[in-house]
């Protein structure tokens, strides 16, 4: 079953990071990427620009309308994601846990609902 | 308990009257035995909560016919299993002619050549914990965790929970078909946490225990009997949990809540109104739930893994080996409130510790504290704080403000006899002071 990790974390916290501590983050999150690979978990992940390049669209009456910024205003924002295929929740609970950045914010498990045409 | 809804009823034989009726009494009594362990087994087996529970029934009433014709099977709780199972599939393929779906799910299940029914009890025993870890998933809200369990672990009916938690049965049925629906979609899976998992595990299912008995313990001079048979509920699931699963605080919330059980009778007048314990006849406590509350807490202490449930069952059981009120060690209560706000940092917490300090130290030092509580807004609400401060300044002859105190405290509480024993208060204060 595939589940989308969503990672919310409050971006200040990289902000108050140092150049070294942050290359050392980011070489920790690709190395858990590469982890996911070769357990079989790994399909997708990505990190997400700042919240401050958002943009929120609508469709209302016929008519799109675009506004600046995201959904929310809560101070934990969605920074990335990682979508995984797990045996059940248990599993993705795991994998999630072991997300570097579940340290400083929280992650998302959504499973993936699976459209059928019929 | 659900146990009293009678599988059996309604249903007629063709037998002597005497006969039918022994049947449907063996019945019953193999329900209130077997049923749950008969669910767990078909949870896992086919997979879904509500095909389990359809084949239970159908099992059930398949035993009534048959039984009565070909006498009792050797091992009622297997054939159980095994018709269940069989009423299942059955019931699935039936479907699939219309669902294509679930046509898979029917081939998965059966025929199966081999027969998965002589299981042994050590792993019937297993898949209890299994369904009581699989109710209480942390995935789920605390809620749905507490209506799940009592549902399906406990059997008690929608509308017994509903009663229990003065809540409409809609809400409580809802909250149990979406659980069921979030175990399903979600996939959460039907297994005992892995040995790493297993710390934080545990404590959703003891927190669940504990809400369930504290909701019974709270309204225990409440109106409502049903409310009583809630914290029964929990102590058998706690008695379940420790002999399926030894945990220290698994034991220690046992212990506690035996020891908080056993002052039962002494914790309410003849006619309702609430006694605090220094004021309570000690030679009604129940001495064989003490007893066995204060082996359990030593067996949990040894352990030397115990935690906050177990610290709590120590502070009551220093309580149960008083034989007076004023014979109380608040000296090791303070110290054991010291460890326990280590272990669980909480206001309410610290509140209780300051009525600890008062009793050992006088009013004025549990004044201090119980006031610093309030400065920081921490309890403001909470109308234990507000009884408590008024006790204190009552017993400094603060009058005035022990009076604005019981007040404020009258605001904050509903329940019947909490109000009336601060009404009581009250009149006591104005009667003195006139």
């Amino acid at each position: 079953m595939k589940y989308l990790c969503l990672v919310y974390f409050d971006g200040t916290v990289l902000d108050k990071m140092s150049e070294t501590e942050k290359i050392a983050f980011d070489n920790e999150s690709l190395a858990y990427d590469e982890e996911l690979q070769r357990s079989g978990h790994f399909i997708a992940a990505e990190a997400l620009e700042s919240v401050k390049s958002a943009v929120t669209v609508r469709m209302r009456n016929g008519k799109i309308s675009t506004t600046d910024g995201p959904f929310t205003e809560t101070k934990e924002q969605l920074g990335g994601f990682i979508l995984i295929e797990a045996k059940d929740l248990n599993d993705a609970i795991q994998v999630a846990a072991k997300i570097p950045l579940a340290r400083f914010g929280g992650i998302e498990v959504r499973p993936i609902w699976e459209l059928e045409k019929k | 308990m659900g146990n009293g809804t009678g599988i059996s009823n309604g249903l007629t034989l063709k037998m002597s009257e005497d006969a039918s009726e022994k049947l449907r009494e063996t019945i019953d009594e193999i329900y209130r035995l077997e049923s749950r362990r008969v669910l767990a087994t078909l949870i896992r087996l086919l997979g879904d909560f509500d095909l389990a529970e359809e084949a239970l029934h159908e099992a059930f009433t398949t035993a009534l016919e048959q039984w009565g014709r070909e006498g009792l099977p050797k091992n009622p709780r297997t054939w159980l299993v095994s018709v269940g199972r069989f009423k299942a599939i059955d019931n699935i393929r039936r479907r699939a002619r219309f669902d294509s779906s679930l046509a898979q799910i029917a081939n998965e299940l059966g025929p199966n050549t081999e027969n998965p029914f002589e299981t042994e009890d050590e792993d019937i025993e297993d898949e209890r914990l299994r369904l009581i870890f699989t109710c209480c998933h942390p995935a789920l809200s605390p809620d749905a965790q507490i209506a799940l369990t009592l549902r399906t672990v406990c059997g008690f009916t929608t509308e017994e929970i509903a009663h229990a938690f003065l809540t409409p049965p809609p809400t409580i049925a809802q909250r149990i078909v979406r659980a069921k629906a979030k175990i399903r979609d979600a996939r959460i899976p039907y297994e005992v946490p892995s040995h790493a998992d297993l710390p934080d595990r545990l404590d959703s299912v003891l927190h669940v225990i504990y809400l369930v008995f504290n909701e019974g313990y709270s309204a225990s001079f409440g109106a409502s009997l049903t409310r009583h048979d809630l914290s029964s509920e929990a102590i058998r699931l706690g008695k379940l949990l420790v002999e399926l699963l030894a945990e220290p605080e698994a034991i220690g919330l046992l212990a506690l809540m035996l020891l908080q059980e056993s002052r039962r009778a002494a914790r309410v007048s003849p006619t309702g109104e609430l006694i605090l314990l220094n004021e309570q006849d000690r030679s009604l406590w129940d001495r064989a739930q003490i007893t066995e509350g204060l082996r359990l807490i030593q067996q949990a202490l040894a352990s030397r893994r115990f935690g906050p449930y177990t610290i709590q069952a120590a502070i009551a059981a220093v309580h149960a080996r008083a034989a007076t009120a004023d014979g109380t060690d608040w000296n090791q209560i303070v110290a054991l409130y010291d460890i326990l706000i280590q272990a669980d940092p909480s206001p309410i917490i610290e509140l209780n510790r300051a009525v600890a300090v008062a009793m050992r130290d006088g009013p004025e030092a549990g004044l201090v504290i119980i006031e610093a509580i309030l400065a920081r807004g921490d309890l403001n609400d909470y109308h234990f704080i507000h009884s408590a401060h008024a006790d204190l300044c009552r017993r400094l002859g603060k009058t005035a403000e022990a009076r604005a105190s019981y007040e404020r405290a009258l605001l904050l509480t509903q329940q019947k006899s909490e109000r009336e024993f601060l009404e009581r208060r009250l009149r006591e204060l104005y009667n003195n002071a006139s």
